[in-house]
């Protein structure tokens, strides 16, 4: 119990009443401000889009339809909940569940501010702040996959199944290069604890880990987050334009309601860990101004985590989905590879240039091996010697079965372009 | 070399973060509809009116044409002789019965090609909604114009101004297969409030288009423009009446070319033909 709270100021006096109270204040706020955050995130999202596509977006419900959110809560709450015949009743109604609860806990070890000292109890601005509180935000986002594949599953239907295999072969893609991005963020932190890799990166913006690291697991960072959220341009998972509405069509009524909550406090979450690991958290200029010096933290904190937030919605605004080979093509051949590499190229600098120079030349060979490799693929799919036939010509399924039962004429004759060309000369 | 083209390539998504921003500061399509809307079509069918001559006779001479047309069987007519000592229409009978289901109707204003005597015609209104289906059924006493030869404008109707002033035959073109000995000659009775109407805009410059309102589509849409001759900017009758609004005129420069272009195809064609047939 000591070992594990030992990081947290808070409990150095062991665990008083006071300290409680404290303790559940926290929670408290952290749930209420990002119920209220994730309502105004929705209004945000639809107000910013729409600006950039010449409309107006919400503007009834309340002044600028701030409320617009509200209302279609209250709609949903008094909705029907349809349950399908077919369905796995328990694990459809557990689902929601499942993808909600994560996006709450990710927020818990976010720092949002810095250090308060209220009646002698002097504690962090964030709801925990775990030994390996990073690790626990990858553990939460790998839950949160479970409860939109069991939703997907549940449902007894086929969209929502094809969906959810959809999410999870993307998630497995995409935590691998979410997790060395981290990594390199740790080695240059040297600690797990988020409040400790806000630390190492207080004072100017120089010291943040977005210069610190090179810029580069940034990049790689952000774009697996937004496949890890599900959030254009790599929202193949609820492609409504393909699949109905996703793993989520089969839910109504406040089920549904906290999917959609779920994917924007997702959005929130994961751009307040950008922040957290890249930007410097709440670092930024404080200005000596009694009682209210910790307001800008907190100021600072929020006004990345918009910044953020903005910019996926650009994305979404600015960029067609893509298709899921290309997908996958990024997640593996690119992403991948990428942030191995940087995350090699990070902890060899950090020891010596000696070891940095050998491993620059290993990168650098196997940058040259792996795009030799992706190109003989390529070659031996779709080349005039493949021994596939090309993509627009596959035959379907069923053809080839019949003509493996029907006996219908010599098979690879018929399904090779070039042997077919032959007969029409001959 | 290949390589950056190829990076350009990657990169060009790059114009869809550029034009999204650069959408921020363009004027909002956005009509916000129930307290403005966007200005009807001159042709545009909304519901139905029963007419009156100018001495205040009803056109409609129960003949059930309209009933017998209509795809929809949405009009229900009885014809009765009309009372000698006091007759309510001109003719031998009159519509006794004369009741439109606009739950069933479709707007496809056939009726009012059917009508031999301008007695049914539409005006610009669609936007209204009953609470029972027997609401739905109009009667003579909503469909016949009147005094002043308006439309009445019942209180769960939403009539916005110029609704109720293109009703009546006057639509008509006055000459519809491009006969130009009948241009501008109008061929339709005079209306209760309103007397002989001027024709729509349609061939020729012989008629008044300030007084029908029409000068617009008419500058639009000339006889022979060509569909690569619009500007793809006013592709969408909705997009170019609105163009035009603004600018007050349509190009008067392309039309002409476009017109040039065609006179010259057209000699062209002739001087092929002859050709072909020199050739055989």
């Amino acid at each position: 119990m000591n070992g594990m709270l030992a990081a947290d100021h808070l409990f150095d006096q062991g665990l008083t009443l006071a300290v409680f109270i404290i303790v559940v204040v926290k929670v408290v706020v952290a749930f209420a401000v990002l119920m209220g955050a994730v309502t105004l995130m929705i209004w945000f999202e639809r107000k910013a889009i729409s600006d950039m596509q010449s409309r107006i977006g919400p503007n009834r419900v309340g002044p600028w339809g701030l409320l617009q959110t509200l209302a279609d809560g209250i709609k949903l709450f008094f909705k029907e909940d349809l349950i399908p015949a077919e369905s796995d009743r328990f694990v459809f109604k557990l689902a929601p569940y499942l993808v909600v609860v994560p996006a709450f806990l990710i927020f818990a070890v976010i720092p949002v501010g810095g250090t308060v000292t209220i009646a002698h109890h002097t504690f962090d601005l964030q709801v925990a702040d775990p030994p390996m509180g990073i690790l626990l935000v990858l553990a939460c986002s790998g839950i949160a996959v479970y409860g939109i594949m069991l939703a997907g599953w549940a449902s007894g239907s086929k969209y929502p199944l094809m969906s959810s295999v959809r999410a999870s072969a993307q998630m497995v893609s995409y935590e691998a290069a979410l997790g060395m991005n981290v990594v390199t963020v740790l080695l240059v932190c040297n600690s797990l604890s988020t409040r400790a890799i806000v630390d190492a990166q207080g004072g100017a913006f120089w010291h943040w880990n977005l210069i610190k690291t090179g810029l580069v697991p940034f990049v790689l960072f952000l774009i697996a987050a937004t496949a890890e959220l599900n959030r254009p341009p790599f929202d193949v998972v609820e492609a409504d334009s393909e699949l109905v509405g996703g793993f989520n069509t089969e839910y109504s009524s406040i089920r549904f309601a906290l999917f959609y909550l779920a994917e924007f406090m997702n959005t929130i979450t994961m751009s307040a860990v950008m922040v957290t690991l890249f930007f410097g958290g709440p670092a930024g200029p404080v200005p000596n101004i009694p009682h209210i010096r910790w307001i800008f933290p907190i100021m600072w904190f929020t006004l990345k985590v918009v910044a953020f937030c903005y910019m996926y919605i650009w994305f979404r605004a600015a960029l067609p989905r893509m298709r899921y080979d290309q997908l996958m093509d990024l997640g593996w051949k690119k992403l991948i590879p990428a942030s191995l590499a940087w995350m090699l190229l990070v902890a060899a600098a950090l020891t010596s240039w000696r070891w940095a120079l050998i491993v620059l030349a290993a990168v650098f060979i196997g940058w040259i091996a792996l795009t030799q490799a992706f190109e003989i693929g390529a070659d031996r799919e779709l080349s005039d010697a493949s021994v596939l036939p090309t993509i627009g010509q596959r035959p379907l399924p069923g053809r080839v079965l019949r003509r493996m039962t029907d006996g219908d004429g010599d098979e690879v004759a018929s399904l090779d372009d070039t042997a077919s060309d032959e007969e029409v000369e001959a | 070399m290949g390589f950056l083209s190829e990076l350009r390539k990657d990169l060009s998504f790059f114009g869809g973060f550029k034009l999204t921003i650069q959408h921020l500061t363009r004027p909002r399509v956005t009509f916000q509809y129930p307290e403005e809307k966007k200005p009807k079509q001159p042709r545009q069918h909304g519901r139905h009116v029963l007419n009156r001559y100018e001495d205040g006779m009803e056109k409609c001479i129960g003949c059930e044409l309209c009933a017998g047309v209509c795809p929809a069987k949405c009009i229900y007519v009885r014809g009765l002789d009309n009372p000698p000592d006091h007759p309510v229409s001109p003719g031998e009978r009159y519509g006794f019965v004369y009741e439109i289901n606009y739950l069933r109707c479709i707007n496809c204003m056939l009726c009012v090609e059917a009508c031999p005597t301008e007695a049914i015609t539409d005006s610009k209104m669609f936007e209204f909604s009953f609470t029972n289906r027997s609401d739905a059924i109009y009667t003579k006493t909503e469909l016949v114009v009147d005094d002043e030869g308006r439309p009445q404008k019942m209180p769960w109707e939403d009539w916005r101004e110029g609704d109720d002033l293109m009703t009546s035959g006057w639509m008509r073109a006055t000459a519809p297969a491009g006969n130009a000995a009948y241009e501008g000659i109008p061929q339709w009775s005079g209306e209760l409030g309103y007397g002989v109407r001027q024709g729509e805009g349609g061939q020729s410059e012989n008629r008044d288009d300030s007084v029908t309102g029409s000068k617009l589509l008419r500058d639009l849409l000339p006889g022979h423009l060509l569909k690569e001759d619009i500007d793809p900017v006013h592709l969408g009758v909705q997009g170019r009446v609105s163009r035009a609004k603004k600018q007050g005129e349509f190009n008067k420069v392309r039309l002409e070319q476009a017109r040039d272009r065609l006179i010259a195809k057209r000699a062209q064609w002739k001087v092929d033909k002859a050709n072909r047939k020199a050739a055989k």
